[in-house]
C-alpha cells in the first residue's frame, strides 16, 4: 500500500474492522470486511452502510447555475425543483460518456438554491476539468467539495429505520430521487433518497469531521438489526444484480448512452450540449453494439473482456460478471450486437476456453418486492 | 494434517508426501491463507486422473464471487487420485483445508521437487509479508 492513495474520513475505521484495503480509483478504500456474500445478504435483508466518500462532490453556486448545467449534462435541469435529482451523463462531442452522474437540485438552509453534482471517483479530476473548460465565462461558482466532506450510503429494507433517529429530516418524507440539507448527528448535512443497490435507501453527506460519529452511529443500529458494513466488492455484486451500469465498465468515452439502455436520461429536444447533435444522428444508427444482460447455468463466472458468442460468431464481449448471491448463479452485463440483443436469445460466453450457455434476460437481474 | 508439517508453495499450494506405499505420492491442496483471501468460493475445478503434470503447471482453477485463481501443481508427477467431493462441498476448503478439503495425489516423478518447496514457517513469512 503505498501513502500516495487518498483516504477518506473513515479511512481509519475501515483499516481497524477488518477492511481489507484496495486501490480504488487512487483512494484506498475496502473491499470487504467480512466476506462479499455476507455484505451483500445483509444489504438485502436488512441494512449495509457504504463509505462512498470517494465520488465526487461537486457544487455550483451562482445565477447561472441552472443555465450552466443545463448545457452540460444530457437530461433537463431547467425548472427542475428544488430538492429533486436526477440522473443524467455527461458527453463529450462525440456522444461518448465522459461520466454518469446525479444532478441535485437543493436549497441552502438560508434559503437560496443551489445545485451538486456526485460523479465517479475515478471521473472526478477530468470532470472538474471540463466544467471548467466549458463555462465561458458563466456567472457559477464551481466548487468541488469531495474532500471537505463524506458520504455514506446506507441501504436496504431497513436503511430508513436506522437512519432515521439519527436526523433532523425523517427520510420517510423524501420521495425516492429526492434530497435536502437536514441535521446530521448534530452536523448539517444532506440527506437523499438515493442509492446503487436495487434497495430503498438514502445517501447522506456530511463535513469530513463529523462522518466518524455518523458512521458509528449508524454501525451500531446495523449491527443491532442484522445490517453491516459493506465493501467495494459487494457494492459491485449489488449494482450488478440491479442492472445499473458501472463507468469504466459499462460506460466509456467511447460508448454511448443509447447503446447503454440509457437514452431515459437523455433529452435531445429543444437542448444543446456537448455531443447532442452527436447522439441525434447516433439514434438512426443500428449497427453499435447494445448492453444487454446474461444468466449462466452452472458456477462458472463471465469475466470483464471474455467473448460472447451467437453459434460460432463473437458478437460481442462481457463488461461485468459475477456469481449473483441473490440469484445464486453466474450474471454478466456485456455489449453485444443488435441482432442478438432479444429477450431470450440463445448465446454462449467463452469462460477461458469453454463455451458455457447464457440467455439474454430483461434487466435488472434483481427488483425488490417491497 | 497439521500445517506445520506440510510443504508449501508460494502459490498457497501444499503438500504432504506419504511414502508408505513404495513410490511417494503427494497430497496436495491450498492453504488456510488463500481460502482467506479468495473468500466467497463458488467453483472449483479439478485435474483429471491420468494426467502428467509439471512442477508450477496449472492443473486446475478456483473461482470465487470476486476473481479466478489458478491452482498450480506444486511437484511433477501423475495425477493418481482426485478430491471429488469437493466441487460441491467447496466449504470443506474453508472448515478442514488441510483434511478433507484436499485437492488431489500426484505420483513424485521427482523428489528434488521437494526441495523447492517452503517449509511452515517460511511460509507463514511469506504470508505474514503478502498482508491479508
Amino acid at each position: 500500500m503505498t501513502s500516495t492513495l487518498a483516504q477518506t474520513p473513515l479511512h481509519g475505521w475501515h483499516a481497524s474492522h477488518g477492511g481489507r484495503l484496495v486501490d480504488f480509483a487512487g483512494w484506498s478504500m475496502p473491499v470487504q470486511y467480512s466476506s462479499i456474500v455476507v455484505e451483500h445478504n445483509a444489504t438485502r435483508t436488512a441494512a449495509g452502510l457504504f463509505d462512498v466518500s470517494h465520488m465526487g462532490r461537486i457544487r455550483f453556486e451562482g445565477p447561472a447555475a441552472e443555465a450552466f448545467l443545463e448545457r452540460i449534462v444530457t437530461r433537463r435541469v431547467a425548472g427542475m425543483p428544488a430538492g429533486q435529482i436526477r440522473y443524467a451523463l455527461v458527453t463529450n462531442d462525440t456522444g461518448g460518456v465522459l461520466d454518469d452522474v446525479l444532478v441535485y437540485h437543493l436549497t441552502h438552509s438560508r434559503g437560496a438554491s443551489y445545485y451538486q453534482l456526485v460523479v465517479n471517483a475515478s471521473n472526478r479530476e477530468k470532470i472538474v476539468r471540463w466544467l471548467h473548460d466549458h463555462r465561458d465565462g458563466a456567472e457559477v461558482e464551481i466548487h468541488d467539495a469531495t474532500l471537505e466532506t463524506a458520504m455514506i450510503a446506507v441501504q436496504g429494507p431497513r436503511a430508513l429505520e436506522i437512519v432515521r433517529p439519527l436526523t433532523s429530516l425523517d427520510p420517510e418524507s423524501l420521495a425516492y430521487y429526492h434530497g435536502a440539507e437536514c441535521e446530521l448527528v448534530g452536523a448539517s448535512g444532506l440527506i437523499s433518497r438515493t442509492g446503487y443497490t436495487g434497495e430503498d435507501g438514502c445517501e447522506l453527506i456530511v463535513p469530513a469531521e463529523a462522518a466518524l460519529t455518523l458512521w458509528e452511529a449508524l454501525y451500531q443500529a446495523a449491527q443491532a438489526i442484522g445490517g453491516s458494513a459493506v465493501g467495494l466488492g459487494a457494492r459491485d455484486t449489488l449494482r450488478l444484480e440491479a442492472g445499473m451500469p458501472l463507468y469504466g465498465h459499462e460506460l466509456s468515452e467511447e460508448i454511448d448512452p443509447l447503446q447503454a439502455g440509457l437514452s431515459f436520461a437523455v433529452n435531445l429536444k429543444d437542448r444543446t450540449f456537448p455531443g447532442s447533435e452527436a447522439l441525434a444522428k447516433r439514434k438512426a444508427d443500428t449497427s453499435a453494439s447494445v448492453r444487454i444482460g446474461l444468466t449462466l447455468e452452472g458456477k462458472r463466472v463471465p469475466r470483464e473482456g471474455y467473448p460472447v458468442l451467437a453459434g460460432e460468431q463473437q458478437i460481442g464481449r462481457v463488461t461485468s460478471g459475477t456469481f449473483s448471491p441473490t440469484l445464486n448463479r453466474p450474471i454478466a452485463m456485456a455489449y453485444v450486437s443488435r441482432q442478438h440483443a432479444a429477450t431470450g436469445s440463445e448465446l454462449t460466453v467463452d469462460i477461458r476456453g469453454s463455451r458455457e450457455s447464457a440467455r439474454v434476460v430483461e434487466l435488472p437481474f434483481y427488483k425488490r418486492t417491497t | 494434517m497439521k500445517p506445520q508439517d506440510l510443504l508449501y508453495a508460494k502459490t498457497h499450494e501444499w503438500v504432504h508426501v506419504d511414502r508408505s506405499g513404495g513410490s511417494p505420492v503427494a497430497t496436495i491442496g491450498i492453504s488456510h491463507f488463500a481460502v482467506e483471501a479468495l473468500t466467497d468460493l463458488v467453483y472449483l475445478e479439478l485435474p483429471e486422473v491420468g494426467r502428467q503434470v509439471k512442477a508450477g503447471q496449472s492443473i486446475g482453477e478456483i473461482e470465487s464471487v470476486k476473481a479466478v485463481s489458478d491452482i498450480y501443481s506444486p511437484v511433477s508427477g501423475e495425477i493418481v487420485e482426485v478430491n471429488r467431493a469437493l466441487p460441491d462441498g467447496l466449504g470443506k476448503l474453508n472448515d478442514d483445508p488441510y483434511g478433507d478439503g484436499w485437492i488431489a495425489k500426484i505420483k513424485l516423478a521427482d523428489e528434488a521437487d521437494l526441495k523447492n518447496l517452503l517449509a511452515h514457517a517460511a511460509y507463514e513469512k511469506q504470508c505474514a509479508e503478502e498482508g491479508h
